[in-house]
């Protein structure tokens, strides 16, 4: 159990993956609300539904358009058939609720069972005439944000490709022609002249609107247009997808998606670190431009000045140090951009480490720590909950990023913490949002001082075991 | 296949891993996949918990579906046995391990050779028992476990305590109000000179439970959990127990009553007739709240009461028998065990509801219109979407239900909470009528709330499409915000582009 050294080259390890995480069936929390035709099914057990139930707190009063498929004991021995329990169950939500896409999440259990929901997809759907997208997102493979990314690996598949002939043509002007509707020709056209000439470019990842509006804002100041966005408000408005089209990730852990692109559909991924803080928005915009040879204005200046106006964050937590226990894959991004404003990071723990996928973040974040001067965190696949804590008690970092099973008991400890979950549902994405990150990052610390004078550390009566 | 958006009681596991860490120095070992550990957030987030919570899993992944666990289940049992020396660890089988069908009880008995601490397995099947059932189960094989081997090791004393005694039994984690309950109960029993044996699972020791045989006798407060424990206890070693749930004034009563008879028959001759008495005029307000003004402008009001069997039922009588209210309709989520809520609310209400179908007792309340409801938090939303108020009395609950002042359901003090709580919930429906009758308290519209009253700025469409997308309750900030910015810089429209300057100037 050495420590990182002053070494200057990233260490990867692996421990023996027990950790605290979410199921990756939580995706449908925020999928749900992302695509506003759809309808998640979970095709689980009452564990899924209680977790869900729990984990989404106050959204399922609100009438979610996500529904447990809860399986009972005779689909577990088979006396009762999938297909007709799936129909049956279908129809009524067709009834109920008119989706233009049912999603089916598939659990541990029917990977189990073996229940084959890609073989009866395809029927279904004809048979009831909704769109079926199947994605195995379960506990057995992958953890919580990976969720997100099977889901939208299987719509990959779903996206349309461009249609040659010429009246389809027409009706997509028509449909544009919709759009500019009150418009004058000439502003159409100087609007289309604003960007530069590039290849088509569609980003995947699911961020809430005004991330998206803000981040295509960023990008069409370089002249680069966006084509499309996997996944986009609505199903029906899931972005042409042709063979040569250039993608790119907004974020660290759809690697599934980005092999599917690459090669299911033949698109070229655009390599990036993530624009996840200042550093990685402005080397996120770079690398686009310089694949589609634009040179980039004015970036240096932006990046600039956003690190000065989140001075007095950054004031709070410049050489201090911050531990991640690893649960939701943002870790090396939020790792880099937390090193970049000045603190140190002993340790990453992340539930799985794309090497490829993650190639251009990873380089940058060694790259970010030297030049700050301070030693690379280890990096640990699969952590080892138990140890971890281990090393926090030995290591006292100023703040551990961590899952809500540790947050509280920490705290009582004496130790700094914040809860990780948040960054997946905050606004974390573009130069405008880089202070939302240091809210979050800084809010212990703000909080704490604001307590420090009264002495109340640890709140535990003896050194507890844990 | 059942299409389901809620329910009411969890997973089996989660009652076996709620009696589990009740104990101490128990640790409970469950064989998930990754990600059903979720009750350890559970834990420390409704109950605040400040020590780790005493649940790990053995991961289930795809190496364990081809190969079975094999090796990995005797060594998480036996390295968490190393690493925090708990005196028992309960292997946890969840809805995955049960299709598995591995062979569980032999990773046990093998991991047993190694551990220095005892090893059970919890003996619940995910697909026939729910989160109260298998609470119930795991806590009495539990008992049974430490008893029958107290009594192997000829530990087990089975002479009485020389002043009569008591276990309290069901107390435990994430248990609605447990906490404060188990406090009123034990004053209730030091009040009435009974000495409090052992109180399980909450807090208690396992090598204590050999202490059991020598109370006097058992209470169980709760009818979901401590049943089965207290039956074999009765069966086992003759000792007798009551299960009247002292909710209520007059319930309390007869719990009190009930106890009276069995310790008399045991040899003392108590009366607490006096004692009943003087809580029951003096002490608790209960009584005297009946009787106010208050109260008979209650008469007669409909409610709909729903929850657990305990609290369902109890607070069906103290609506009907103590305030006068017209309870429409009973009802509970426990359908294994409908019979008793049947025979116990039958007389106190109109109809009946048994069903875990959120949707059928949304239904009946909408049907019903009630002034008030008594249910859970599932109710709660009910009652808000159709502007009806509800007091919460079950699981399951949030956070809020988890309250660190002093709120006990049960015993004197727990009739002074229920009464607040009820008539709280009725005032405020009134309250709200009224003000709707007459036009609410401003007659005129709000006009400014400070600040920029009349905007001069023009918001282009994309901006105010993009503030329309902001959370409402935050919306006003965000727009003052970023005028008194777009003022300041002498812009004359919002855009887009200005709009996010000003987040990244002021955060707005």
């Amino acid at each position: 159990m050495t420590l990182a050294q002053e070494s200057t080259s990233l260490q990867f390890e692996c421990e023996t993956g027990n950790y605290h995480t979410f199921c990756p069936i939580s995706c449908v929390a925020w999928l749900y609300q992302k695509i506003e035709d759809s309808f998640f099914l979970v095709i689980g057990t009452k564990t899924c539904g209680y977790f869900l139930q729990n984990a989404m707190g106050v959204m399922i009063f609100a009438e979610p358009r996500y529904a447990m498929a809860e399986l009972e004991e005779g689909d577990i021995s088979a006396q009762l058939k999938d297909y007709e329990e799936l129909k049956r169950l279908c129809l009524q939500i067709k009834r109920d609720r008119n989706p233009s896409v049912i999603v089916w999440i598939g659990t541990c259990t029917t990977e189990i069972i073996k229940m084959d929901l890609e073989g009866l997809a395809p029927k279904l759907e004809s048979e009831i005439g909704i769109p079926i997208v199947t994605a195995r997102a379960n506990g057995l493979d992958y953890a919580f944000t990976q969720g997100e990314d099977t889901v939208l690996a299987a719509m990959a598949h779903k996206c349309p490709k461009s249609v040659k002939e010429e009246e389809e043509k027409e009706e997509r002007n028509a449909i544009h022609k919709l759009l500019n509707f009150g418009r004058k020709k000439e502003d159409i056209s100087q609007e289309e002249s604003e960007y530069k000439e590039h290849p088509p470019l569609v980003l995947f990842g699911s961020l809430p609107d005004p991330v998206v509006t803000n981040l295509t804002l960023e990008l069409k100041k370089q002249g680069v247009k966006i084509s499309g966005w996997l996944p986009s408000k609505r199903y029906t408005e899931l972005p042409v997808i042709d063979e040569g089209y250039y993608v790119s990730g907004v974020n660290p852990f759809l690697s599934r998606t980005a092999t599917t692109l690459m090669r299911r559909r033949k698109c070229k991924l655009i390599g990036a670190p993530f624009p996840i803080g200042p550093d990685g928005t402005r080397a996120w915009i770079e690398k686009i431009c310089s694949v589609f040879n634009i040179e980039p204005q004015g970036l240096e200046e932006r990046e600039a000045k956003i690190w000065e106006s989140l001075e007095e964050y950054i004031k709070l937590i410049r050489g201090k140090s911050v531990f991640f226990m690893g649960d939701n894959l943002l870790e090396i991004s939020l790792a880099r951009f937390l090193i970049r404003c000045g603190m140190t990071c002993p340790e990453i723990g992340i539930p799985y480490m794309d090497k490829r996928y993650q190639k251009a973040e990873l380089d940058f974040l060694e790259k970010t720590c030297n030049e700050m001067g301070v030693p690379v965190p280890r990096i640990v696949e699969k952590p080892d909950n138990y140890n971890q804590i281990q090393r926090i008690y030995e290591l006292k970092p100023d703040l551990v990023i961590t899952g809500m099973a540790h947050a509280n008991p920490l705290e009582a400890r004496g130790i700094n913490t914040k809860w990780s979950v948040e960054f997946t549902f905050a606004q974390i994405h573009g130069f405008t949002n880089a202070r939302d990150i240091l809210e979050l990052a800084t809010r212990p610390l703000r909080r704490n001082n604001n307590l420090k004078e009264l002495g109340w550390e640890k709140l535990v009566k003896e050194e507890a075991k844990i | 296949m059942k299409l389901a958006y809620w329910m009411y009681a969890g997973p089996a596991h989660i009652g076996t891993l709620r009696i589990a860490s009740s104990f101490k120095n128990v640790h409970a070992i469950m064989h998930a996949p990754l990600g059903d550990d979720y009750f350890n957030v559970m834990r420390s987030m409704l109950e605040r918990e400040r020590d780790f919570t005493p649940v790990t899993a053995s991961i289930v992944d795809r190496n364990v579906l081809a190969r079975g666990s094999q090796e990995k289940v005797v060594n998480n049992i036996v390295r968490k046995d190393g690493e925090e020396k708990p005196d028992l660890i309960v292997l946890t089988p969840t809805c995955t391990s049960s299709i598995l069908q591995e062979d569980l009880a032999n990773f046990v008995e093998r991991a047993q050779m190694d551990a220095q601490g005892d090893v059970l397995l919890a003996d619940v099947n995910h697909y026939r028992y729910n989160e109260l059932q298998a609470a119930d189960r795991t806590l009495h094989q539990i008992v049974k476990y430490y008893l029958e081997k107290a009594k192997k090791k000829n530990e087990l004393s089975q002479e009485k305590t020389a002043h009569p005694s008591v276990n309290i039994i069901g107390i435990s984690t994430l248990g609605f109000h447990n906490q404060h309950d188990c406090r009123e109960l034990k004053q209730l029993m030091k009040d009435l000179g009974i000495e409090v044996n052992e109180v399980i699972p909450d807090g208690a020791s396992v090598h204590n439970l050999k202490n059991l045989p020598k109370a006097w006798f058992n209470l169980v407060p709760y009818r979901e959990l401590g049943i089965a424990t207290a039956q074999y206890l009765e069966e086992e070693f003759n000792l007798p127990y009551v299960d009247i749930t002292p909710m209520g004034v007059v319930e309390t009563a007869r719990c009190i009553r009930k106890i009276q008879q069995i310790i008399n028959e045991q040899g003392t001759n108590v009366d607490y007739e006096e004692f009943i008495n003087e809580q029951t005029l003096y002490v608790s307000q209960a009584a005297w709240f009946s009787r106010s003004i208050d109260c008979q402008n209650l008469t007669g009001k409909k409610a709909v009461v729903f929850g657990d069997n305990t609290h369902a039922a109890a607070i069906t009588k103290i609506l009907a028998r103590e305030m006068g209210i017209h309870v429409v309709l009973a009802g509970t989520y426990c359908k294994y065990d409908a019979d008793w809520f049947k025979e116990q609310v039958s007389e106190y209400c109109d109809e009946v509801l048994i069903s875990d179908d959120n949707g059928a007792i949304g239904d009946a309340i909408a049907r019903i219109e009630p002034s008030a409801i008594f249910g859970t938090q599932m109710e709660r939303h009910v009652g808000k979407r159709l502007d009806i108020p509800c007091g919460v009395i079950a699981a399951p609950i949030h956070i809020q239900n988890f309250p660190i002042g002093y709120k006990p359901f049960c015993g004197y003090e727990g009739t002074n909470q229920i009464a607040d709580l009820v008539y709280n919930s009725f005032t405020l429906g009134m309250e709200d009528h009224l003000l709707e009758i007459f036009g609410g308290h401003d007659t005129k519209e709000v006009i400014t709330k400070g600040i920029s009253a009349d905007s001069d700025l023009n918001w282009n469409k994309e901006a105010q499409a993009e503030l329309n997308k902001v959370p409402g309750f935050v919306r006003g900030k965000v727009k003052r915000n970023t005028e008194k910015f777009a003022r300041e810089r002498g812009f004359s429209e919002i855009s887009l582009e200005v709009m996010y300057a000003a987040k990244e100037a002021v955060g707005a």
